[in-house]
């Protein structure tokens, strides 16, 4: 009733393949990034803008870039945690030593440098498949964290090698740093979150996503078809990682105010991979379901614990979370193995025949 | 001439090292032989089996009671996990399996410590630990509890090589391995199996966490030291046993001596990593490990 594709004509091919082919759907998302540029800034309070909302769209950005090399190019990838922080050691060095560059320019390079790393480490998928593969991304998680905390040059030789991360105005506005208000980061992260999401839609759908995802279904025959390994898996593992990075140069700089590597260790790719997971593997969507389902899940069950008074040590919790964590997981895995961007299909596909069925 | 004696004694000490880490990738080749699943969820089962182990000793239990208790939870947990996950997971592709273990690692590490808390517990099974020492002024010094546990792990590959080989079962789970509906239609019941080979794994977990446990304490950063079982596994091939042995020989071996001779000249600590960048450069010339079956792909 409210959401049909029934009388919707499409003439030409550009139409077929648009980025959304229903009206509907482009004015819902269009509505949607209104909203999220101008009512939540307006309704939400600084907890929610600048602890809940603002690190959830941050770690969207991430799982993006996870989305693309797992779920669209089929490489498992056990590292995001380690191009994050590439991308957040690499923009601080660069917005410390040029200071007359911009920030969001800063960022852009960031995650470039990113980029260029995870080539680095995406050669060997070349040779490396499956599970191999994701043990060999664990050779640069280690690697890299290890080359971040023990050269000082990284830091600028800061004395504790924990620096701050320095405040930087866009439009006059500081939007990084401790002093920046919750509201200007918001956007801040906002405006790239919509960007990439937008770009990263668009190259899935394009010639460049349909190569990753032969790659994904099966190499060989898609080898055997013309599609050249080399330049689509190094494409995926560069991409990925330009999003990591950024994501991870935006962590630093709009959320921790700090660049350390601790944010950045094994469990947070961990946490990156869950959110693809259960936000489904191969849909930038999911990639936003998931994130912000994994990232609030332990702010609600705390919450939960807190408002009905619960007698519980926090330690306790912080098991109970494991628990209900890995039991998600599993339980998602089961009933749904596409995730939440699945269910969301299975919601549109009964609005079309909602409320008359026929 | 001492010199010499500090390099055999590095080499040494790292090779029981590697026998540990030999312990935990034992329990994955097992269970990825038998059903082709990568088990994430070994390093948190050792975890766990050592929790149980030093939970029923500090409630009084003699070893040999807590032992088999711990084994019985093993049991019970491999049941489990073949009654609610994996029933429900067949004929899904690997990587699902694989994402299902990781979430069973994180159920299983919240559930151990919400029983047994995550406190660091000590353990003593009476392994000796004092130290010999060899060579003609005593310049190499062995631990025997090192030695002790090298004797374990040898001991724990021979059976299970021999229960491997030469039992029923060992057949039954060497076919699954081979070919799952194979092995169906000849009437090898599949789940049997695979609960089966988790509570083998379970017990192999479980000898390796008391090793593990009574020389590093049993703490949460026991399922991490379990991640370095992977540049083993990798390095030894998914499917041999014997693979699982000499990879942790050769990465124990390495990881000593590159802390020690290549470790100064980049700031120390290369530990961390050394294991897994030695495993990616190894497999980018042999892409199935030392003792792996041949990969074969086809359209």
């Amino acid at each position: 009733m409210f959401y049909r594709e029934a009388g919707i004509f499409k003439t030409t091919y550009a139409a077929d393949q648009a980025l959304f082919r229903i009206p509907i759907d482009r004015l819902f998302v269009a509505a949607v990034i209104v909203a999220a540029f101008v009512v939540v800034p307006l309704v939400a309070n600084e907890y929610w803008l600048g602890s809940i909302i603002m690190p959830a769209l941050i770690l969207s950005i991430a799982a993006l870039g996870l989305n693309i090399l797992t779920g669209y190019c089929g490489q498992v990838s056990l590292g995001t945690g380690a191009f994050m922080a590439a991308g957040a050691y690499m923009a601080y060095k660069i917005a410390t030593n040029l200071t007359w560059m911009p920030i969001p320019l800063v960022i852009i390079l960031g995650g470039l440098c990113a980029a260029s790393i995870g080539l680095a480490f995406g050669l060997p998928s070349l040779r490396i498949k499956g599970f191999y593969l994701a043990v060999t991304t664990l050779a640069a998680q280690f690697f890299l964290l290890w080359l971040f905390q023990k050269v000082p040059w990284f830091v600028n030789n800061s004395a504790s090698g924990v620096p701050t991360a320095p405040p930087r105005a866009v439009f006059g506005e500081l939007v990084t740093g401790a002093e920046a208000t919750p509201e200007a980061r918001y956007l801040f992260v906002l405006a790239f979150t919509v960007i990439l999401a937008l770009i990263a839609g668009n190259l899935v759908r394009g010639r460049i996503g349909r190569t990753w995802m032969a790659i994904r279904d099966m190499d060989i025959a898609a080898e055997l078809i013309g599609i050249r390994p080399l330049h689509t898996k190094l494409s995926a593992f560069a991409i990925s990682s330009f999003y990591c990075g950024v994501s991870g140069a935006l962590w630093s700089f709009c959320y921790i105010n700090t660049v350390e590597s601790s944010a950045f260790d094994i469990f947070r790719s961990f946490m990156i991979l869950f959110m693809v997971i259960v936000g489904g593997l191969g849909s930038v969507l999911g990639s936003f379901l998931g994130a912000f389902f994994i990232f609030l899940l332990p702010i609600a069950l705390n919450n939960v614990v807190t408002t009905f008074g619960l007698p519980i040590a926090t330690e306790t919790i912080t098991h109970i979370e494991f628990m209900v964590f890995g039991g998600l997981i599993v339980f998602f895995l089961i009933v749904e193995p596409h995730g939440l961007a699945r269910l969301w299909q299975i919601v549109k596909e009964k609005l079309r025949l909602w409320p008359f069925p026929y | 001439m001492s010199e010499f004696w500090f390099f055999l004694e590095v080499l040494l000490s790292g090779m029981f090292a590697g026998t540990m880490y030999s312990l935990v990738a034992l329990g994955f080749v097992l269970i990825f032989k038998a059903s082709g699943v990568f088990n994430f969820a070994q390093g948190t089962m050792v975890l766990f089996a050592a929790l149980c182990f030093v939970g029923f000793l500090e409630m009084g239990w003699p070893i040999a009671v807590a032992a088999i208790v711990s084994v019985a939870v093993m049991i019970a947990w491999a049941v489990a996990v073949e009654r609610l996950v994996l029933r429900h997971l067949v004929n899904q592709a690997p990587i699902i399996l694989f994402m299902a273990t990781i979430g069973i690692a994180f159920f299983l590490e919240g559930f151990g410590e919400f029983i047994w808390g995550g406190d660091v517990h000590p353990l003593n099974v009476g392994i000796p630990n004092d130290a010999w020492f060899v060579g003609p002024e005593g310049e190499m010094m062995i631990q025997q509890f090192d030695l002790a546990a090298a004797v374990i792990a040898g001991l724990l590959v021979t059976v299970l090589a021999l229960f491997f080989h030469y039992t029923r079962i060992g057949r039954a789970l060497r076919a699954v391995a081979d070919d799952h509906q194979a092995a169906l239609s000849v009437g090898i019941p599949l789940n049997q199996i695979w609960v089966i080979v988790w509570s083998v794994a379970g017990f192999v977990a479980l000898v390796a966490g008391i090793i593990w446990g009574s020389r590093l304490g049993v703490q949460f950063s026991l399922s991490i030291i379990a991640l370095k079982a992977l540049p083993v596994l990798i390095l030894g091939g998914f499917t041999s046993v014997p693979g699982a042995i000499v990879g942790g020989l050769i990465i124990g071996a390495g990881e000593k001596l590159s802390e020690i001779y290549i470790g100064p000249f980049l700031g120390g600590a290369i530990e961390e990593w050394f294991a897994y960048v030695l495993a990616m450069f190894f497999l980018l010339f042999r892409p199935q490990g030392l003792f792996g079956e041949r990969i074969i792909e086809r359209v």
